[in-house]
């Protein structure tokens, strides 16, 4: 038990092989920007080749690489990983654990993904190219017809698979076995829930995800037809088992940012959060929604007109819990005493353009309605306000609320609020012209448009390079305040904060914990 | 009470200017569409009217929400000595808040049921058209109406030049094909939709009509046009490199000009007939095959035969060896490539005019011709 006290290894080895929670969080955190870096370049590109209406930088077969890599790179390399650092970092220290329940899977889950990575962007510079399927990578384009580059793709799908499931197994663990005496699990913190739910998402989902990449394999190199109508397969098997996965991914990427914004609301609003338990029903109520409704991406197939209602019926029911939701946060905030540092602004920012985001998902489940918007930017619209400004403005929002708490150092509000505004502004002059285009009839994945649809493109442009860039300010504010930000040492950084990770120390040391608190 | 004033003021200032901004640019151009459109179809106009109801429910509970987020954000802020209250559940809103939106989706579901059941109604149709997606054009066979059996591409029209922005663009950039599909006004025409290679999506906004074409799979759908005119569409589904560049263009004419089309192309496709029995002039045949190239060819092997997603055809081992080899290639493609069967898309005469075409340009200058009645022959094997 004596060494139990010693600090981090010194130089590269600490991050090689650590297993403290706190030092993967960190590395998932980093390598998670990285990549929104790098998903967002992709995005540059699209967008610079959608300013005006011919084409001026790219070809359409690159164009095409890039919508795909950029999904790709968003949802697994930025957003996924964003959340799991999240998790390491918050998990063990709001359920009072001294760390995860198993810290060498949770090395081994997070290094698995810079080589994954890695080897996915170097598709770039194959022969053929990157994959360009799009993200959602349709059979037959993404297998008879696809670049060769498509069987690293499949490799890279199943070692993220891997991870992500590793993560997931690690967390339900944790949160399993190693709360602290006294905290039920009616008790847990908001976030310690929507990442348990997750994770079982995930683990449910994850495989599925690798049996349709693995049919896919089948199909390239080893004759089979699992997709292939004229060796008595069907592309559309592909889709029904792709949106199995997709649908709950969905879900996996939102739940955790609302775990996220129901810390933060109450600590702004000093008051707490309303109706705690039917949050946690709510979220569980999504969960189990998201298994039977992943058709509705599907309306256009040609579904019998029975499935066709199933599917829209309990798509229109996810609307219920969703309701809750934001219902409940709004009435926390209701008579509170609030104030608007960085985070609150994200969360409000968050609760204002996902509630819209939520509303044209509404307008998505109607199926005779969705025969107009399908595959129109409608929906690119639709998914940008619900993964952007849902999943990483509450992102965002996280790493200026817990940043004080892990470097002991405060940052720069002025700089933290002008980013929010910037981003604010450039996200929504970015993405609400395209919900015109997309009603007006203009497809997605297109690389060039038809002449009226010019004006709004550019518009939607110019508002991505602002969005784009106001992320350089947010890394440098965030470099700024770990270097040289103002040091704060108070346990409870906020003065709203409610949890047990604002009852050790600032900053956070290395081991927290080891003695579990007594929680009443 | 000049300070929330000043605040409301600010608040209100984004949305109107984005107000603005919407409005001056839709009287301005007078080209920007910021809505669905209704369309020309009964369907269409069910459609558009859901979609606003939805909107506007939508807009209704968006504006209670944020505005009692927004007195919140005013009135109740610690800066103006605001006391936090410590109530935090009630089971009684919670139930309120849960039934009430429930009950209001029971109100949407209706209409939307009633609506998809009469997209679902293919019967009593009086014109089929069988509708198949190739990479990266349309298809369009005219199936029963006694004997009226027509077939034909619609490929885009639009200039490389235009694209490549060498040229001014024209009014239908991207829009425009070189044949059309031509239906009867107030007439039921059911689609059926299928794809050659990879999955396609045929979209008319204001036909009301959206269905996948999958291939080895028949979709159908159907429409009903109330109004003359030419309705404007593109593919919706991710099919490959040339994806933004296969649109649609429908005409819908009146009964009497659409039977007059509609022997016009009989007249057409007896020509064709008679021109396949002629011999042809390298002169011709290089004429005819440069036109066909460019429509069918150009695409994957580029403009001077360099390549592209295809192979190269100046210089190629195919292009300048055996012409049965070359003539396999044309009509029957390469499986398990990008390389299609072209038998089936060119008739004869345009089969061996784009085969002389490909062996005489690009430096191949093989000097030979290929007839129609090669082609025939090689056909029948």
């Amino acid at each position: 038990m004596g060494d139990h006290h010693h600090g981090p290894a010194k130089g590269l080895s600490r991050w090689l092989f650590t297993t403290n929670h706190k030092d993967i969080g960190t590395m998932y955190l980093w390598f998670s920007f990285a990549m929104f870096i790098l998903g967002g370049a992709f995005a540059m590109i699209i967008r610079a080749e959608l300013f005006q209406p011919g084409l001026q930088l790219v070809e359409p077969a690159f164009f095409n690489q890039m919508t795909t890599m950029h999904g790709l790179v968003m949802v697994f390399g930025a957003i996924m990983p964003s959340f799991v650092g999240l998790a390491n970092w918050l998990i063990p220290m709001m359920i009072g654990a001294p760390d995860m329940a198993l810290p060498r899977m949770n090395n081994w889950s997070f290094w698995i993904l810079p080589p994954t990575f890695l080897l996915l962007a170097s598709t770039l510079f194959m022969e053929g190219g990157a994959p360009a399927a799009g993200w959602t990578f349709y059979a037959p384009l993404s297998t008879t017809y696809a670049a060769p580059s498509v069987t690293y793709f499949i490799f890279c799908v199943h070692v993220l698979g891997l991870s992500s499931i590793m993560g997931s197994i690690n967390i339900i663990a944790t949160v399993m076995n190693m709360r602290a005496p006294g905290m039920t699990y009616m008790k847990m913190p908001l976030f310690v829930w929507t990442w348990l739910i997750t994770a079982f998402l995930l683990v449910a989902v994850m495989p599925v995800l690798a049996g349709a990449v693995t049919m896919m394999l089948m199909d390239v190199h080893f004759g089979t037809s699992f997709f292939s109508a004229a060796g008595g397969g069907d592309p559309v098997l592909f889709q029904h088992v792709f949106w199995f996965f997709g649908h709950p991914e969905v879900y996996i990427i939102i739940l955790p940012a609302f775990g996220v914004v129901s810390q933060i609301i109450p600590a702004f609003s000093r008051k707490p959060l309303f109706g705690y338990d039917s949050m946690v029903y709510a979220t569980a109520s999504i969960a189990f929604l998201s298994f039977i409704v992943w058709a509705h991406h599907m309306f256009t197939v040609g579904m019998p007109v029975a499935g066709e209602l199933f599917f829209m019926y309990a798509t229109m029911l996810i609307a219920v819990p969703t309701g809750v939701k934001v219902f409940n946060w709004v009435t926390t905030m209701w008579r509170g005493s609030l104030s608007f540092e960085t985070p609150m602004l994200f969360s409000i920012g968050f609760l204002v353009l996902f509630t819209i985001g939520g509303f044209t998902g509404l307008m998505l489940s109607i199926a005779p309605a969705d025969f107009q918007y399908h595959d129109s930017y409608f929906v690119v619209a639709h998914f940008h306000y619900v993964m952007v400004a849902g999943a990483v403005f509450s992102m965002s929002a996280a790493v200026y609320f817990w940043l004080p708490k892990w470097c002991g150092r405060m940052y720069n509000e002025t700089m933290g609020k002008t980013h929010f505004w910037i981003s604010f502004i450039g996200f929504n002059l970015a993405f609400f012209p395209q919900h015109f285009v997309g009603l007006a009839g203009m497809p997605r994945r297109i690389p060039d448009y038809a002449l009226q649809f010019a004006d709004f493109n550019m518009m939607s442009s110019i508002g991505a390079f602002i969005y784009g860039l106001s992320q350089i300010l947010f890394l440098y504010n965030v470099i700024a305040t770990i270097v040289a930000g103002k040091r704060v040492s108070e346990p409870k950084v906020w003065d709203g904060a409610e949890g047990l990770e604002w009852t050790i120390p600032t900053p956070a040391p290395y081991h927290t914990f080891e003695v579990p608190p007594a929680v009443k | 009470m000049c300070f929330e004033a000043k605040r409301l003021l600010k608040l209100a200032l984004g949305p109107v200017l984005m107000l603005i901004s919407v409005a001056a640019l839709a009287a301005g151009g007078g080209v920007n569409e910021v809505n669905m459109p209704p369309g020309v179809t009964e369907v269409g106009a069910r459609i558009y009217d859901l979609h606003m109801l939805i909107l506007g429910i939508c807009t209704v509970i968006g504006l209670g929400v944020f505005g009692v987020m927004f007195y919140s954000i005013i009135y109740h802020r610690k800066s103006k000595g605001a006391v936090a209250s410590h109530f935090h559940e009630s089971t009684k809103v919670e139930i309120a808040w849960t039934v009430v939106p429930f009950l209001i989706l029971i109100g949407m579901a209706v209409p939307a049921t009633s609506t998809l059941l009469e997209i679902y109604d293919h019967d009593d149709s009086e014109l089929d058209i069988l509708v198949t997606g190739y990479q990266w054009k349309w298809k369009y066979e005219y199936i029963n109406a006694d004997g009226d059996n027509v077939s034909f591409f619609s490929n885009l029209r639009t200039p490389q030049t235009e694209i490549h922005n060498t040229q001014p663009k024209g009014e239908h950039y991207l829009l425009e094909v070189d044949e059309p599909m031509v239906i009867p006004v107030n007439t039921k025409v059911r689609f059926l939709i299928t794809g050659n290679d990879v999955i396609h999506s045929w979209w008319v906004p204001e036909l009301a009509v959206k269905r996948d074409a999958i291939p080895g799979f028949i979709n159908e759908t159907w429409t009903r046009a109330e109004t003359v005119g030419v309705y404007r569409g593109q593919c919706a589904e991710l099919c490959g490199k040339d994806h933004g560049f296969m649109p649609i263009v429908v005409n819908v004419v009146s009964k009497e000009e659409y039977r007059q089309w509609m022997d016009e192309k009989q007249v057409e496709a007896a020509a064709i007939k008679e021109l396949m029995a002629q011999t042809f002039t390298l002169d011709q045949l290089m004429e005819r095959g440069e036109a066909v190239y460019a429509r069918a060819c150009l695409a994957c092997h580029g403009a001077n035969g360099e390549g592209g997603v295809g192979k190269a055809i100046a210089g190629s081992a195919i292009a300048t060896g055996d012409v049965g080899v070359h003539l396999d290639v044309g009509i029957n493609g390469v499986p398990g490539t990008a390389m299609q069967a072209f038998g089936g898309q060119l008739n004869d005469v345009d089969m061996a005019a784009v085969i002389t075409y490909q062996r005489n340009a690009f430096g191949n200058n093989m000097g030979e011709m290929v007839q129609p009645i090669d082609v025939y022959n090689h056909k029948k094997g």
